[in-house]
C-alpha cells in the first residue's frame, strides 16, 4: 500500500467516490455469493452426503463417486505432470539463462500453452487421448488433459523458486567438487521444496476448478469408478450437470458447490501459509 | 595518492614481468604460465606467469577489479560455467595442465579447495555439509566419515563449539564460525592447496584474528593462496606477495617477491605507492 | 557410473523433459488442424458468414452468430470489469484504510480461485431469474456478460494492483515532496507508468474471457442468432462446441474443431501482442 497525502479537491473526491463504489460493489457481490451458497449448501452437506452414491440422477443421495473421481483425476494428473514439471524447471533454471533462444522458445511456448482455452484443450484431449490413444472416456484421459493444462503453472513456479536460490550455493558446491547431479538433487531441490509444494497446490486448485476440459475426456458417468480407465465425473462437472440437465437438482448442486468451495478455500489457506514464508510475490501465477 | 602521481606510476608498468632471480628455485605447487583471461572482448588480465609456492602462504594483493578473483576462479575452472570466458596460457598442477579438456574436474577441486568471501554453508545440518562432498569423493564408510569430520573440525578449532550440535542447521552459526566451517569442509577432503578469496572481509576483527591464526597453523601442510585487501593482514601472514594493478582497462601482474621485499623495498614505484597506504 | 558421465546423462534427460511442453503444444495444434482439415478443404470460408443457418448436418455452416456472440459477451464483460477492477485496485492501494485493504486482498484472492462453473450456477440461480423479471426469458447476452464479468474481475483487480505496486517508489516520493495532490499523483505520475502493464494484463484476460465456456453456456440461452438486444439469448463459439460435441459426427465434428482452432488463433494473436509489447518495453 502506498500512502499519499490526503487532500479534498473535487476530482480527488470523485475518484475516491468511484473507487469506494467499485470496491464495495465487489464486496457486496462476494458476500451475496458466499452467503447464498453457504446458506443453501451448508445444511445439506452431511457426512452421509459425502459418502453415499447419488440417486435419481443426483437429485438425491450424495457425491461419493465424484469425490473419488476428483481425487483420482488430481492424483494421476500430478503423477504425470510433476516429474515433467520439476525436470523442465531444473533444465530451464540450471542449464539455460533467460536470454538464450531455446529458453525463450520454451517460455513463449509455456505462455501459449497456459492460455489455451479449456474447451479447446478438451477437444485436443478428446482427439488425442480418448480417440487416437484409444483410452476412451476415462479418468486417465481426463487426467492427462489436465496435466497439459497445469504443466505451465508447475514449470514457472518451480523455475522461479530455483532461480531465487543465490548463485553462491552453486559456486560453493562446484568448488567443493560436487557433481551437477548431487548439487541439483541434494542441495538445490531441497532448498526449493517449499516453492515446489506451492506450485503443486496452485496446480491442484486449477485442476479442481476445471470443467470444460473434462466433459469430453473423463466424461460424466456418475457411477463409482472401478479403475482409472472408467469414465468418472468430477465434482465441477457434477455441478454443471445438476444445474443444466437435472430439473430439481438445485439443492444438491448447492451442496456440491459448497463442498468444492470449501475444498478450494482449504487449499487457499495452505497456500497462504506457505507463501507467507516464501519471499512475497515471487511465486505468483504470472 | 594524487591523480598526478598515479599517472606517472602507470608509465612505469614494466612491459614484461619477470620474477626476481632466485625466487623461482623453490618448488611451486601451482604454476601459472602466460595465463590470460577475457570475457567476450573485454580482457580481464594480461598474460601473467606466477608460481604458487608449495606449503607456503602466497598472498595476492591489488585494487578492486584487477582480476584477482577471476584468477582464482580460473585455477579451479569455475570459469567453465561462464560460457563467455576465453582463457589462454597454462596452469600446471602436478605437471599436468589444468586447462586441458581431459582434466578430471572433480579431483582437481578436491586437490585445490576454494574459500569465498561470503561463507555459504549449505542450509542443512553441519554433518550433512561434510557428508555431501565426502561422499562425492568416494568416502562411504561411516566410521571414516565420522573421523574425517572430527579431525577437520578440530583443525579449524570448531570441534569444541559444535561437537554437540552436528545435527543442527549450519546456517545458525555465526559468520566467523560459518567461515571456519567452510574451511573445515574443504580440509576434510584432504586437499593440497587452498585458494582463499578475501576470507575475512565479511568478518569482524575478532573472527578475522581467529581465521588468521588458523591460516598460520595450516602453513607447512597446505599450499595457500590468499587474496586480501587488508595489507597488514598480508604482511602478517604471507611469505610471498604478488601485486596486481589495474592498467588500461585490465589487470596486470606488476611484482612478485618475498613479502619483506614487497612491503619494504619494492622495485616498482606503483607497488611503493600502493603499500604506502599501509605505512602512512 | 562416474559422476561426470552421470552429469552428462542428467543434462540430456532434463532437456528431453523440457521438450515435452513444446511437444504437447505442437500436438494440440496438430490435432486441431488435422481434425478440422476436412471442413477447411471442402467448404469455402465465405459460407461461414454468408450461409442462412447453422445446420451442419445439412451442409450449412453459418458460424457468424456464434462469432458475434463470443465477441459481444467478451467485449461487454471487459467493458464492465476493466473500470471496476482498476477502481477497486486504486481503492486498495491509495484510498482504503489498511485493514480494509487487507480484507479486500483476501477476498479478491479467494474469488479468483473459485471455479467458473460455480459462478455459472450462481448466475442461473440468482441473475437469470432477476433479469427474467425485467424481460423474459432471463437467459440472455446480458446474463452472460454479468457472469463473465464476475469471473474475470478478481484477476483484473489482482493484476492492476500488482502493477500499481511496481510503480517506481522514488517518483512517488519526489511527487509527494513537490507537494502534488493525491489526485495529480495518481493520474499523472502513477497511471502513465502503469498503463502499459495494465494493457498487457487486460489483453491476457480478454483471451481468457473469450475462451470461457460452461459458465457462459449456462446463462446465455444458446439460441443461434445475432441478438437484437442485450436481453436476447445468444450462443458463443465455446458453448457451441460444448453443446454439440456430444453427438457431432463427420463434417459437423470437423466444424466444431475448426471453431476451436479459430479460438486458439485468436488467443495466440493476443499473446503475440503482449509479447511484442514486452519486447518494445525492453528495447526502450
Ligand atoms: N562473468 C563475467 N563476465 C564479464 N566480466 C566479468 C565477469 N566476471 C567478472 N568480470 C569482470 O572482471 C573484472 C575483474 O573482476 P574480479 O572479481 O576478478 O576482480 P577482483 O580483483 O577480485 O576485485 P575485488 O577486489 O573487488 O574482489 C571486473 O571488471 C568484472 O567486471
Ligand atoms: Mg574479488
Amino acid at each position: 500500500m502506498i500512502r499519499l497525502p490526503t487532500n479534498h479537491s473535487f476530482p480527488d473526491r470523485l475518484l475516491k467516490f468511484f473507487s469506494w463504489f467499485c470496491g464495495l460493489l465487489l464486496l457486496f457481490f462476494f458476500i451475496y455469493l458466499f452467503s447464498d451458497i453457504a446458506q443453501q449448501g451448508f445444511s445439506q452437506v452431511t457426512f452421509k452426503f459425502l459418502v453415499t452414491e447419488p440417486l435419481s440422477a443426483g437429485r438425491a443421495g450424495g457425491i461419493a463417486p465424484m469425490l473419488v473421481s476428483t481425487l483420482l483425476l488430481l492424483t494421476l494428473c500430478l503423477l504425470v505432470s510433476l516429474p515433467i514439471g520439476i525436470a523442465s524447471a531444473i533444465y530451464l533454471a540450471e542449464y539455460t539463462d533467460e536470454t538464450q533462444w531455446f529458453s525463450r522458445i520454451i517460455q513463449t511456448n509455456l505462455n501459449v500453452l497456459a492460455s489455451v482455452p479449456s474447451i479447446v484443450m478438451g477437444l485436443f484431449g478428446y482427439a488425442f487421448f480418448v480417440v487416437a490413444l484409444g483410452l476412451g472416456f476415462s479418468i486417465l484421459a481426463g487426467a492427462l488433459t489436465l496435466a497439459c493444462m497445469v504443466l505451465p503453472l508447475l514449470i514457472r513456479n518451480i523455475e522461479d523458486s530455483l532461480r531465487n536460490i543465490p548463485d553462491e550455493y552453486r559456486i560453493n558446491a562446484t568448488a567443493l567438487g560436487l557433481s551437477r547431479f548431487r548439487t541439483i538433487f541434494q542441495i538445490l531441490l531441497p532448498m526449493a521444496t517449499r516453492g515446489i509444494l506451492l506450485a503443486v497446490i496452485l496446480s491442484i486448485g486449477r485442476a479442481m476448478a476445471e470443467t470444460a476440459a473434462l466433459l469430453y475426456t473423463s466424461g460424466y458417468v456418475s457411477r463409482m469408478p472401478e479403475s482409472v480407465l472408467d469414465s468418472g465425473r468430477s465434482l465441477s462437472v457434477h455441478i454443471f450437470d445438476l444445474s443444466m440437465n437435472v430439473p430439481g437438482g438445485e439443492q444438491n448442486a448447492y451442496a456440491s458447490a459448497f463442498t468444492l468451495i470449501v475444498l478450494l478455500l482449504m487449499i487457499n489457506i495452505i497456500t497462504l501459509g506457505l507463501s507467507r514464508k516464501i519471499q512475497k510475490g515471487a511465486f505468483s501465477e504470472r | 595518492m594524487s591523480a598526478n602521481t598515479t599517472h606517472s606510476h602507470l608509465k612505469a608498468v614494466p612491459e614484461n614481468y619477470k620474477a626476481p632471480p632466485g625466487i623461482d628455485k623453490l618448488p611451486a605447487y601451482i604454476n601459472i604460465e602466460k595465463l590470460s583471461l577475457s570475457y567476450d572482448t573485454q580482457t580481464i588480465f594480461e598474460p601473467l606467469s606466477l608460481p604458487i609456492y608449495q606449503n607456503h602462504i602466497n598472498a595476492l594483493i591489488g585494487p578492486s577489479g584487477c582480476g584477482k578473483s577471476s584468477l582464482l576462479n580460473t585455477i579451479v575452472r569455475l570459469t567453465d560455467y561462464q560460457n563467455n570466458a576465453k582463457i589462454k596460457g597454462q596452469i600446471h598442477v602436478n605437471n599436468k595442465n589444468v586447462l586441458d579438456d581431459s582434466t578430471d574436474l572433480i579431483s582437481l577441486r578436491q586437490n585445490i579447495g576454494m574459500i569465498f568471501q561470503k561463507p555459504m554453508p549449505f542450509p542443512m545440518s553441519i554433518r550433512k555439509n561434510f557428508e555431501l562432498p565426502l561422499k562425492e569423493h568416494g568416502v562411504k564408510n561411516k566410521d571414516e566419515l565420522e573421523y574425517k569430520i572430527e579431525t577437520a573440525l578440530k583443525d579449524v578449532g570448531l570441534w569444541d563449539e559444535v561437537s554437540t550440535r552436528l545435527h543442527q542447521s549450519a546456517t545458525q552459526l555465526s559468520g566467523g564460525q560459518q567461515q571456519r566451517l567452510c574451511i573445515a569442509r574443504i580440509l576434510a577432503l584432504e586437499p593440497k592447496a587452498l585458494l582463499m578469496d578475501e576470507p575475512c572481509s565479511a568478518l569482524d576483527p575478532i573472527a578475522t584474528k581467529v581465521i588468521e591464526e588458523l591460516i598460520l597453523n595450516l602453513k607447512g601442510k597446505y599450499t595457500i593462496l590468499i587474496v586480501t585487501h587488508n595489507l597488514s593482514q598480508a604482511k602478517r601472514v604471507a611469505d610471498y606477495v604478488a601485486f596486481m594493478w589495474y592498467h588500461q582497462g585490465h589487470g596486470k601482474l606488476i611484482e612478485h617477491n618475498y613479502a619483506d621485499v614487497i612491503f619494504n623495498s619494492p622495485s616498482n614505484p606503483i607497488t611503493t605507492a600502493y603499500v604506502q597506504g599501509l605505512t602512512e | 557410473m562416474s559422476p561426470l558421465k552421470r552429469d552428462r546423462y542428467l543434462h540430456l534427460v532434463l532437456k528431453f523433459f523440457a521438450c515435452i511442453s513444446i511437444v504437447s503444444l505442437f500436438f494440440v495444434i496438430f490435432f486441431l488442424v488435422t481434425e478440422s482439415w476436412r471442413i477447411i478443404e471442402s467448404t469455402p470460408a465465405s459460407k461461414y458468414i454468408l450461409d442462412d443457418a447453422w445446420h451442419p448436418t445439412e451442409g450449412e455452416f453459418f458460424l457468424l452468430p456464434m462469432i458475434i456472440g463470443s465477441l459481444l459477451v467478451m467485449i461487454g464483460a471487459m467493458l464492465l470489469s476493466i473500470p471496476v477492477g482498476i477502481f477497486t485496485a486504486i481503492l486498495w492501494q491509495f484510498y482504503a484504510p489498511s485493514w480494509f485493504s487487507s480484507i479486500l486482498e483476501r477476498i479478491v484472492e479467494v474469488l479468483s480461485g473459485i471455479p467458473s462453473v460455480v459462478y455459472g450456477f450462481w448466475g442461473i440461480m440468482i441473475i437469470v431469474p432477476l433479469l427474467g423479471k425485467f424481460q423474459a426469458p432471463g437467459t440472455s447476452l446480458l446474463a452472460g456478460i454479468i457472469v463473465l464479468t464476475l469471473i474475470v474481475l478478481p484477476t483484473i483487480t489482482l493484476v492492476a494492483n500488482s502493477i500499481f505496486q511496481q510503480v517506481n517508489k522514488l517518483h512517488i516520493q519526489n511527487a509527494i515532496a513537490l507537494g502534488l495532490s493525491r489526485f495529480t499523483i495518481i493520474c499523472h505520475i502513477i497511471f502513465p507508468q502503469a498503463k502499459r502493464g495494465l494493457l498487457t494484463g487486460v489483453i491476457l484476460q480478454a483471451g481468457r474471457a473469450i475462451g470461457e465456456t460452461l459458465a457462459v453456456l449456462m446463462v446465455c440461452g444458446n439460441v443461434v442468432q445475432i441478438p437484437g438486444s442485450v436481453f436476447e439469448p445468444v450462443r458463443t463459439l465455446t458453448s457451441n462446441i460444448a453443446l454439440e460435441m456430444a453427438y457431432a459426427m463427420d463434417i459437423h465434428r470437423s466444424a466444431l474443431f475448426l471453431s476451436g482452432l479459430v479460438l486458439m488463433i485468436v488467443v495466440f494473436m493476443l499473446i503475440l501482442m503482449t509479447e511484442r509489447m514486452k519486447n518494445r518495453e525492453n528495447a526502450l
